[in-house]
């Protein structure tokens, strides 16, 4: 009804500035991309040039680096060999259990602490002091600790993970909104349902960011876990090409931790969306 | 709907005290009030924000101990939350994670009958609440009316004995909150119930109630108990007639005559972090 009334607004410039003859809307979008892969490829050229000339800068030196022109075919090779699936597969199991064992611990404990002042006053002090232990710290004393260097590697990444997991999780426990929960037991909801029913999918988003932290410092651990202790694995790997002075080979193991590293989140925040649908709408919202 | 012949869900509160904080900070928030309302009443408690109006509000619900006197329901002294006593709040309390057919049908829930049977009755009253079609929206897509709408169904859903509602059209425009006014005086008279209503607008008590409760500042106490006895069905032409106006003024100068201090206006007591009885453990 009103909107022929609208469409008429517009007809007039709003700006006599904006006079001349302006680019099309969509060169601006088109030429960010086209900046942004330009920037990427021109920093491709600076490394090849830098490592194919040896560049020595004296505090740094390219003399050992692999160019691009010789990492591409590594990472062809490393891809077409049986080793790959080897090393992937155990650093993926290593990293997926340790993940989901903290992702576990983390929410159950996290939703129980996040509820209960008492739980949290018995179960926090000993975690707290715990926190500022990087787990990577952990690895020699869980080598000892560990029948094999299976599980201590498993460990590091727990540890890793549990913290984000279980902080985010007990945040967003408190963040829940008192008057949801007055209202569902208001509706007859017992404890036990307004932990499932309130508490659970009202913490869900802080619990997704814990997990997708958690997963990030996961592959972190494992990686330096993998490169101390590890048989397999592309940590291993990244690092016995350095004992084996196989230069491209440690960067074709870096990218594949980045990717990896990459794609599990990824895959997390996806997850997450799945989970939470109502969340996107609520932040359009308000 | 159950229109049952013993009458139910007749109100009783005595000397009720309730107290806010700890130390120095303790302070009185609700002072000695008495209310006694018979089933099937419409009564809105009026007052200036800040006055304890949610509180006792809270209290009714269960969700709020009281330092000193006694709440019943029917005889029944009030200990806790209870389905019976349906609770509406201002905005913002319909699970947003729960499509609008599994906000209303949540108590059927938490009774335990089977989904097929708890979403026809959720149907059934998303349609006595004219909100067909929607069923599966999440609360955001909704406008304010419509969650408020959906609140209201949520409570009704376990055929409360009475529906204890704080400012429940406060948060929506003049407009909305006018036909809101009118459609919950039409589900009013199919579900009868009764209706414990907070608002510190006055046009909005007069058009609703069949009784007002007028409160002071804080500490609130009740300062007049007054009939409203407009013939019903009420529609909207009624706030312009003088008897409704004489009454207005009587309740401008009541709320006029006790405008204490300026009390930062807060949603609702319930669900803050130091109120005493909210602090639950798994
Ligand atoms: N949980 C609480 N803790 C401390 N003070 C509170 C709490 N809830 C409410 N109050 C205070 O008690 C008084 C009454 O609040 P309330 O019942 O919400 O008033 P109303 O609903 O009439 O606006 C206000 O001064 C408010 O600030
Ligand atoms: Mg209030």
């Amino acid at each position: 009804m009103s909107s022929a009334k609208l469409e008429l607004a517009p007809a007039v410039p709003l700006s006599p500035a904006t006079g001349g003859s302006r680019p099309p809307a969509w060169l601006g979008p088109a030429l960010r991309w086209l900046l942004r892969l330009g920037s990427l490829v021109a920093c491709v050229l600076v490394w090849e040039f830098a490592a194919a000339s040896r560049l020595n800068l004296g505090l740094v030196t390219f003399a050992n680096v692999p160019p691009p022109s010789e990492v591409g075919p590594a990472i062809w090779k490393l891809v077409s060999s049986p080793k790959f699936s080897n090393h992937v597969g155990a650093s993926l199991t290593r990293v997926f259990s340790g993940f989901f064992a903290a992702a576990l611990a983390g929410v159950l404990l996290g939703l129980l602490v996040g509820r209960s002042r008492r739980l949290e006053d018995v179960v926090m002090p000993p975690l707290e002091a715990l926190r500022p232990i990087p787990a990577v710290s952990w690895i020699p004393l869980a080598i000892l600790m560990f029948p094999s260097s299976e599980l201590s590697m498993i460990f590091i990444t727990f540890i890793g993970a549990l913290f984000p997991v279980l902080l985010n999780t007990v945040h967003g426990v408190h963040a829940v909104d008192g008057r949801l929960v007055a209202a569902a037991r208001s509706l007859g909801a017992g404890r036990i349902a307004v932990l499932r029913e309130v508490v659970l999918p009202g913490a869900a988003p802080s619990i997704v960011t814990g997990l997708t932290i958690g997963m990030g410092t996961s592959w972190f651990c494992l990686v330096t876990a993998e490169m101390i202790a590890g048989q397999y694995g592309i940590g291993y790997y990244t690092w016995e090409s350095y004992t084996l002075q196989n230069y491209a080979d440690i960067v074709v193991g870096m990218v594949f931790i980045g990717l990896f590293g990459m794609a599990s989140s990824a895959a997390l925040r996806r997850l997450g969306a799945l989970a939470t649908p109502w969340y996107r709408l609520r932040e359009k919202q308000s | 709907m159950n229109t049952t012949a013993t009458p139910q869900g007749n109100i009783e509160i005595r000397h009720l005290d309730i107290h806010f904080g700890r130390g120095a900070a303790r302070f009185q928030a609700v002072s000695d009030v008495d209310i006694q309302v018979p089933g099937g009443q419409f009564v809105c408690l009026l007052g200036p924000s800040g006055c304890g109006k949610s509180t006792v509000l809270g209290a009714l619900a269960g969700h709020l101990a009281p330092s000193r006197g006694e709440l019943r329901l029917d005889g029944e002294a009030i200990s806790g939350p209870h389905p019976e006593r349906g609770l509406v709040f201002q905005h913002h309390t319909l699970f947003p994670w729960k499509r609008v057919i599994d906000n209303v049908a949540f108590g059927l829930k938490m009774k335990g009958l089977a989904r097929a049977e708890r979403e026809g009755r959720a149907r059934e009253l998303l349609h006595l609440m004219g909100l067909e079609g929607f069923e599966r929206h999440y609360p955001a897509q909704l406008s304010g009316g419509m969650q408020q709408r959906v609140e209201i169904a949520r409570s009704l859903i376990n055929r409360p004995r009475v529906l204890l509602m704080d400012e429940p059209f406060g948060a929506l425009d003049a407009q909305t909150r006018l036909l809101m006014q009118e459609l919950l005086l039409d589900v009013w008279t199919r579900v009868r119930t009764t209706v414990l209503f907070v608002t510190h607008d006055i046009d909005e008590a007069l058009f609703l109630a069949d009784r007002i409760l007028v409160m002071s500042a804080r500490p609130g106490r009740i300062i007049e108990d007054l009939a409203v006895d407009f013939a019903r069905p009420r529609d909207a032409l009624l706030t312009t007639t003088e008897d409704f106006n004489r009454l207005k003024r009587h309740c401008m100068d009541l709320l006029h005559h006790d405008r204490g201090e300026r009390v930062l206006e807060r949603l609702s007591p319930i669900g803050e972090a130091n109120a005493k009885s909210l602090s639950f453990a798994v």
